[in-house]
């Protein structure tokens, strides 16, 4: 089958900085892509690349298996999300709906009438008239979610698509925006810097850091197998070992551990048999409901978090802050981890 | 009472601090502007006796009558009319690639270099401009010069043989004065249109792309209509400038009369206020129903 979207070995250079550094990845068709990483990290570069708003300086981006550098937008069969939304301010919020039919030549009724149709995919049938400064963020979303689907793209790119909503209101968005590429079937290839949403959403999800791909993965394999330090900082919020800190506890390569594995004790409390163990001073606990995130800053120089169960955090409740900890873990519960690519 | 105080004192008493910000220049704005203007307005419902050449201080439509029926005046007003169309199409029609230039490609130097080459002729004498003008259109001057050199010369004297524009030469023309007037407003035109253009996001201009708009279509959907706005301030200028302009007409092109020059002779030689004034409301109502009619196809729904 014929990739959605192929990188081969794409490049983008602004001046001296490397947008985009040698890039190949393919999306399937269906997929629900997210690209993942901090901002500069070259995951908008990629998608301006694939809307054909930029061209590549080396290599090549392909659509459904066509080289498409030296096709402009309003050629592709892709359409975005933008992140401001960039609804047109001089138009309805239907005539906006309608604009992609409108510039295709469909008649005034029939493009209407499918925009109307748009309209109440993203449940805002009754609000065609209005103008997008009278809509709140979230309308506004919705119609430029309409806005895009109208032209029935084989691709949707989504750019930080719920970056300006409140919290509530993009749990929400997450779930339909999920169901509706399902119902769909379009590919999505989504950009954003929340690894929350990327993991909650993603079919796959590339992370991008320094305008290179360090790991394209499945959300869980990310989550519990992190291959670069970087992925397991950026994804999982993850304690990472250096190869140094990793030597001292006898262990050969550089690895990372998520707080959930860490048990804390009282210092001069032995760990485990077959378990390794550090020490620390703790530096802060903070309360989250269910667990607590105590910081821990170890003799080795680095600062760890270990997630406490409400549990256990009754036996260390006589530790002060500044106090001395013990932290352990099971080997098995330590990811090796290689070379950062982009570092 | 020292300053603290005072700030203390406009502090809990905004309305206060608002009035001293404007009650000065309000209180200018009011009597000195409006104030003349009323007393303008006032004075062209009075009328003059033809025999005694005195002014009449009872209010009448008598003078307004003389200016709407009267051939000669309703030919001046029909002539300042159409240049002031013609002259704010043209300003219009050369200054939107230069202002789009300006707001949507230019960068850094370039920018600053079309900004300031915009405004300097305006930091110039308006007279010595125009003068300037008398000389660059004369018929020995440079532009008839080079129209000579390049083998112009017939097409030159066909736009002069052309009835109603033409005249013995450019500088002597209603054509010359149009090229005046179009240079000497164009500023006006394109700054209020940079503006405007400069607002627009360029994610719209991405967005209609995105969604199939070739970009005529994204010029013509998109950007002209956000640009519009801009237009409209700018042709407000554009019009209302070369309505009430007095030089440009006594100096560059044919002798027909233009408002400004009629308000001009009538309150001063001819000593006709209520005939002066009642010219000079006719920009006002022109004006007026240009902004209405702006209005109307949407000008301003974009502010």
């Amino acid at each position: 089958m014929t990739s959605a979207i192929e990188f081969r070995a794409v490049s983008r250079v602004f001046g001296e900085v490397r947008a985009v550094d040698d890039v190949s990845f393919a999306i399937e068709p269906g997929e629900f892509f997210a690209m993942l990483g901090p901002s500069g990290s070259g995951k908008t570069s990629c998608l301006r690349l694939v809307a054909g708003f930029d061209a590549p300086d080396r290599g090549e981006v392909l659509l459904d298996g066509q080289d498409v550098s030296a096709v402009p937008p309003y050629d592709r069969n892709v359409n975005t999300v933008f992140q401001d939304y960039a609804l047109f301010p001089h138009m309805t919020v239907l005539q906006n709906v309608a604009y992609g039919p409108r510039v295709k030549g469909v008649e005034r009724g029939e493009r209407e009438q499918r925009a109307r149709e748009m309209l109440e995919l993203v449940q805002l049938g009754a609000l065609g008239e209005r103008r997008p400064a009278q809509l709140s963020g979230g309308q506004r979303q919705r119609v430029a979610l309409a806005r895009a689907l109208i032209n029935r793209p084989k691709v949707l790119l989504l750019d930080e698509p719920l970056g300006a909503l409140d919290l509530k209101l993009r749990e929400e968005m997450q779930i339909e925006l999920k169901s509706l590429q399902k119902k769909l079937g379009i590919t999505f290839v989504y950009v954003t810097h929340d690894q929350g949403e990327a993991l909650s959403m993603a079919d796959r999800v590339a992370v991008f850091n320094k305008g290179k791909i360090e790991q394209l993965a499945a959300p869980r394999e990310l989550y519990t197998r992190p291959r670069t330090e970087f992925v397991a900082r950026f994804v999982g919020g993850a304690n990472v070992a250096s190869a140094a800190m990793a030597q001292q506890l006898g262990s050969s390569m550089p690895f990372a551990l998520r707080g959930e594995h860490i048990t804390v004790r009282a210092e001069n409390m032995p760990a485990p048999p077959g378990a390794l163990s550090t020490a620390g001073a703790v530096v802060a606990v903070q309360y989250h409901g269910a667990v607590s995130r105590w910081q821990v800053q170890l003799d080795t120089g680095a600062l760890w978090s270990a997630l406490v169960s409400e549990e256990d955090a009754r036996s260390l409740s006589g530790i002060p802050v500044g106090g001395r900890v013990r932290l352990s873990w099971p080997r098995e519960a330590a990811v090796d981890l290689a070379e950062s690519p982009g570092a | 009472m020292n300053l603290r105080a005072a700030s203390t004192f406009f502090y809990r008493r905004p309305y206060g601090y608002l009035a001293l910000l404007l009650v000065p220049p309000l209180l200018w704005f009011g009597t000195v502007y409006l104030g003349s203007l009323f007393a303008l307005l006032w004075q062209s419902f009075y009328r003059i006796d033809d025999f005694t050449a005195q002014i009449v201080r009872e209010p009448t439509l008598e003078t307004y009558k003389q200016l709407v029926t009267q051939p000669a005046n309703v030919d001046i007003v029909v002539r300042t009319l159409t240049m002031a169309v013609a002259v704010t199409i043209a300003c219009a029609l050369i200054a939107l690639p230069i202002a789009t230039y300006m707001a949507r490609y230019a960068r850094g130097r370039m920018k600053a270099f079309f900004y300031v080459g915009v405004m300097l002729p305006m930091w110039t004498s308006y007279l010595v401009k125009v003068y300037a003008w008398r000389l660059l259109l004369a018929k020995e001057g440079i532009i008839a010069w080079v129209a000579g050199k390049l083998g112009l010369m017939s097409v030159l004297d066909a736009l002069l043989a052309a009835p109603g524009i033409g005249g013995p030469s450019l500088s002597t023309s209603y054509l010359g004065m149009f090229i005046v007037f179009t240079y000497m407003w164009l500023p006006f035109m394109i700054l209020p249109m940079a503006a405007a253009l400069e607002r627009v996001p360029g994610s719209l201009l991405q967005a209609s792309a995105d969604l199939g708009a070739r970009p005529a279509q994204t010029f013509r959907n998109v950007v002209l209509p956000l640009a519009v706005p801009g237009i409209a301030a700018g042709s407000v200028f554009t019009f209302s400038l070369t309505l009430g302009d007095y030089v440009i007409p006594s100096v560059v092109g044919a002798p027909g009369y233009f408002i400004g020059m009629m308000v001009y002779t009538q309150q001063g030689t001819a000593g006709n206020i209520p005939l002066a004034a009642a010219f000079s409301v006719v920009p006002i109502v022109l004006i007026s129903i240009y902004l209405a009619i702006a209005k109307r196809f949407g000008a301003f729904d974009a502010l």
